[in-house]
């Protein structure tokens, strides 16, 4: 089936299987490697990107369901050099290790802060951040990390 | 030194830039052009015998290339995937390791094992293909429970009680006349809990052949590429060891479960030959529950000899360990020379001896997972530590302080053959109450049962052995690898730096924390060192990452080549003085000379050297590159103290950690930001498994266990914050005085947590995990 993409600002066209998944959409298709899977039953959170606006774990969406839609990817939060303050609050608080939990968790986060009308504190970082494992840092600088980009958000 | 990028800085990590952005390199990130797609058949049946393989339906599938069987590989000369250390029973004879073909030929020996495997063009031509692969089984009775493995069916024909071996450490009978004088005797009971280790980047393998050189290049998930690599060479026999490079490029995570050689890179490199095309295959998280190397699992009768007042005398243990269907690559080591030998604790035991049988059972292998034998160990010792304190009335901080080596008894020999090299016990144990606010427990604890909570608190002081070494002590314990590192250190004609390690980083930040090393030693910009790891290719032969070794070993043998280079340095700069290169100094980045007031920065030597004017080059070779292999004199030694303590709500049996403190001496610190984030991720396992992580076979061997669904992953809601501090003792006997920091939190903090779990119910045990259904289900029965 053909389905169209806003994909990070880009439109692509793009001739997929009628049960792809957006994240192989995203990975195979598009060579967006950034977004990572690393589960097969949308626990993990490795593979979140935003659609529309908001996060979702896009190897539980199929490619059709996004079909029309607009895809943020963690290769497109950036504005050109300047990191999205979430990307440098995760540096400067050494909120990741391997790094393959990163982008999901990056863009979970921003959509956490973003959809939150009232400032986030750390419960509420921790209870927000369920849908996404990490096994490197025992989420004690993500959290951190996350406080910290919301002042900057 | 600078002050902002030195030893001892806590820099920002130069590999975050890339990961940050998305533009991480992993394993299942890199495609070859004609790649194809691979997936294993694996046996549903734990224990079976394959009457035979039908994979016609299979070949007919669009799409497909070839179905491959265990057969071929034999055909093809293709061996077992060894067990590289050979542990000796209590007789003398060595352990019993049982054949492993990397594809199974005539018996499946657990659920997960594969006995096919399909290549085709597409994944999902791959994955139809594996679904129309169909076996003739003939379904045997599974050996699943490890404390009943030896009088059960057996399992390999050459494994009489499944047995691998049976293991003995220490002197039994001095340990039994300890029992003897004894005033006190507390026994335990108790089960380490089999964990699955679960890196978020699942296991993959991207395979390729070049007929035209002969050349096999394999990428593929390894914290230790150079061991993949001789393995795959030497004992597998897939390609001599000169014609095949393997890649490991970003790694997403490995916790021990990297370090095997598995069944699936070994079939994706000999296949891509067979088909001449690159095969690429990624575990789904399903099979990475089924096919990785799982942790842990233990069962041990542990008992220990006090006199009234507190005083240890001696300490015996048995234990059983599950080393599941097969011996993994390292996994004879785990529950031998990397626990028994920590038994001692930071205590002065006079008398131990251990006994551990290793059994087989129809189970995935188990093998070394964060920490490694030390954890099993340290929660042995601090359950009993705490639990006789308990019985004797003693307050369990005291009775350990009365136990504890004295800092002026170091080296300490203890009588499970480690040799301690220094350690002040006391004064981390001092830190971690302060910062546990001891003094308020009290009151916290009675605020809690003013609110129908129970609130308890519990200690563990924890010691580990890190960077196993040395090389020839090893072996002559039945190692088969050396257990150095090494290092190269090319300076560049501008005078950057580029370093080459045998070490592997798949988190840790090597590039930051090596670049740190070099820096602070050669006075160079930070920003001018460049670490490469990862890939046989470029680095000299090392043995990786794990066991906590990479900056004690790793790190020293980058020390030992820039001595070199400062060595070669001094010698070029002699000849622009005129001197001798004795007379020659080198400190801050500079080469100087008493009778000379233009000293010369490193830059303009690493040019000199390789615009060889001034010096005679029939002396000195044009050049500065230096290489070397750091062999440890002994292990390191980390240790530290932990308390931890939780609020249960009886209704629920939810057990809440309030407060985690955890003081470490790791000797010196090259980057305390690094170093507290590695204690941080061992925490989380840690209390993942003291609270939520089981490994669960059903009687019939299927992993019950086996998704996200059901293994119980901490999530950020299910931990604290955590309270992280230092105390330091170098190390000393490698050149930087470093110990190592990677599995520490790891091996603390399951008994910190059980005992403040036991403490809060007032009873002797609960196993772990203190799910809430276990701890309601306690304090039901006390109740």
């Amino acid at each position: 089936m053909k389905v169209n993409l806003t994909v990070n600002g880009s439109q692509h066209a793009v001739d997929v299987a009628d049960n792809a998944l957006l994240s192989d959409v995203l990975r195979e298709t598009l060579g967006l490697t950034g977004t990572h899977v690393g589960c097969d039953t949308s626990q993990c959170g490795a593979c979140t990107v935003h659609l529309n606006g908001r996060s979702v774990k896009s190897c539980t969406v199929l490619a059709g369901q996004a079909d029309g839609g607009d895809v943020a990817t963690i290769e497109g939060i950036a504005n050109g050099d300047d990191l999205h303050p979430m990307q440098v609050a995760f540096r400067a608080n050494h909120a990741l290790q391997c790094g393959f939990c990163t982008p999901g968790m990056i863009m979970s986060a921003i959509d956490l802060v973003e959809s939150s009308d009232a400032p986030l504190n750390a419960e509420q970082v921790r209870e927000g951040l369920e849908g996404n494992f990490c096994r490197c840092t025992g989420y004690h600088n993500i959290v951190k990390a996350v406080l910290d980009a919301q002042a900057n958000m | 030194m600078n002050a902002e990028t030195g030893i001892g800085a806590s820099v920002l990590r130069k590999e975050d830039a890339r990961f940050i952005t998305g533009k991480g390199q992993y394993t299942d990130d890199i495609s070859m052009f004609g790649q194809t797609h691979c997936v294993f058949v694996r046996s549903p049946h734990a224990r079976a015998k394959i009457n035979s393989i039908s994979t016609e339906r299979a070949m007919a599938i669009d799409g497909v290339i070839r179905v491959f069987t265990g057969d071929e590989l034999v055909a093809d000369g293709i061996g077992d995937l060894p067990c590289g250390w050979v542990v000796n029973s209590k007789d003398g004879s060595p352990m019993i390791s049982p054949p492993h073909p990397p594809i199974a030929t005539t018996l499946v020996n657990y659920v997960g094992e594969p006995y096919a495997f399909v290549v085709a063009e597409s994944l999902q031509a791959a994955r139809d293909g594996a679904e129309a692969v169909e076996a003739d089984f003939e379904v045997l009775e599974a050996v699943i429970d490890m404390a009943t493995a030896s009088s059960s069916d057996q399992i390999h024909e050459n494994a009489p009680n499944n047995q691998a071996y049976d293991w003995e450490l220490g002197e039994k009978d001095a340990t039994d006349a300890a029992f003897d004088k004894a005033d006190h005797i507390t026994t335990l009971d108790i089960t380490n809990n089999r964990l699955i280790p679960n890196a978020i980047e699942p296991r993959a393998a991207l395979g390729s052949y070049d007929a035209a050189s002969g050349m096999y290049t394999l990428y593929t998930t390894s914290q230790n590429p150079h061991v993949e690599r001789v393995v795959l060479a030497l004992f597998v026999n897939v390609a001599p060891e000169a014609n095949l490079r393997v890649i490991s490029p970003d790694v997403g995570g490995g916790f021990g479960s990297k370090i095997f050689v598995y069944a699936e890179e070994t079939a994706v490199i000999w296949a891509s030959a067979k088909i001449g095309r690159p095969i690429k295959w990624r575990a789904d998280r399903s099979e990475s529950f089924l096919s990785d190397a799982h942790g842990r699992d233990h069962v041990t009768k542990a008992e220990l000899a006090l006199t009234s007042d507190g005083e240890m005398l001696g300490l015996r243990v048995k234990t059983i360990a599950n080393m599941g269907a097969y011996l993994s690559t390292f996994s004879s080591s785990v529950p031998t020379y990397l626990y028994g030998t920590l038994l001692a604790g930071q205590y002065k035991t006079p008398a131990i001896y251990v006994e551990t049988q290793a059994v087989f059972t129809n189970t995935a292998p188990v093998d070394a997972y964060r920490g490694a034998g030390r954890p099993e160990a340290t929660y042995v010792v601090e359950r009993i530590v705490e639990t006789a304190a308990r019985e004797l009335n003693m307050d369990p901080v005291e009775l350990r302080r009365k136990n504890f080596i004295p800092p002026d008894a170091f080296p300490y020999q203890t009588p499970v053959a480690l040799e301690y090299d220094t350690g002040n016990y006391a004064a981390s144990m001092s830190l971690a109450l302060e910062l546990a606010d001891s003094d308020g427990y009290a009151a916290r604890k009675a605020a809690s049962e003013a609110n129908g909570k129970m609130r308890g608190r519990g200690y563990s002081c924890y010691i580990e052995a890190c960077g196993i070494a040395p090389s020839q002590l090893v072996i002559s314990l039945g190692a088969g690898v050396g257990l150095f590192e090494s290092a190269e250190v090319r300076v560049d004609v501008s005078g950057s730096v580029t370093v080459m390690t045998g070490s592997h980083s798949h988190g840790q930040g090597h590039e930051t924390t090596f670049a740190q090393l070099v820096s602070d030693r050669l006075g160079i910009p930070f920003e001018s060192v460049n670490v490469i790891h990862g890939d046989t290719g470029r680095s000299d032969y090392g043995l990786g990452t794990y066991g906590s070794r990479s900056i004690a070993v790793g790190g020293s043998a980058i020390d030992k080549a820039m001595d070199k280079i400062i060595a070669k340095g001094k010698k070029i700069a002699a000849h622009m003085f005129e001197t001798t290169e004795d007379q020659v100094e080198f400190a801050e980045g500079q080469f100087s000379f008493a009778g000379s007031n233009e000293p010369k920065p490193f830059a303009e030597i690493a040019g000199a050297a390789y615009i060889p004017a001034v010096y005679p080059l029939d002396e000195l070779e044009p050049g500065l590159s230096e290489k070397a292999f750091y062999d440890p004199k002994n292990f390191t030694y980390p240790a530290g103290s932990y308390v931890c303590e939780v609020e249960i709500d009886p209704s629920t049996g939810v057990s809440r950690i309030e407060k985690f403190v955890a003081v470490d001496d790791f000797g010196n610190v090259i980057n305390p930001m690094i170093v507290e984030g590695q204690v941080h991720g061992g925490l989380a396992q840690g209390i993942g498994q003291a609270l939520l992580e089981h490994g669960i076979y059903d009687a019939d061997g299927n992993l019950s266990t086996g998704s996200y669904m059901d293994y119980t992953m901490p999530r950020a809601a299910d931990l604290p914050d955590f309270d992280v501090d230092m105390t330091s003792t170098p190390c000393t006997h490698n050149p930087l005085g470093v110990k190592g920091c990677g599995e520490a939190g790891a091996i603390g903090s399951p008994a910190a947590v059980i005992n403040a779990i036991t403490d809060a119910l007032g009873v002797k045990d609960v196993p772990m995990p203190a799910t809430p259904h276990t701890v309601w289900e306690t304090i039901q029965q006390g109740a």
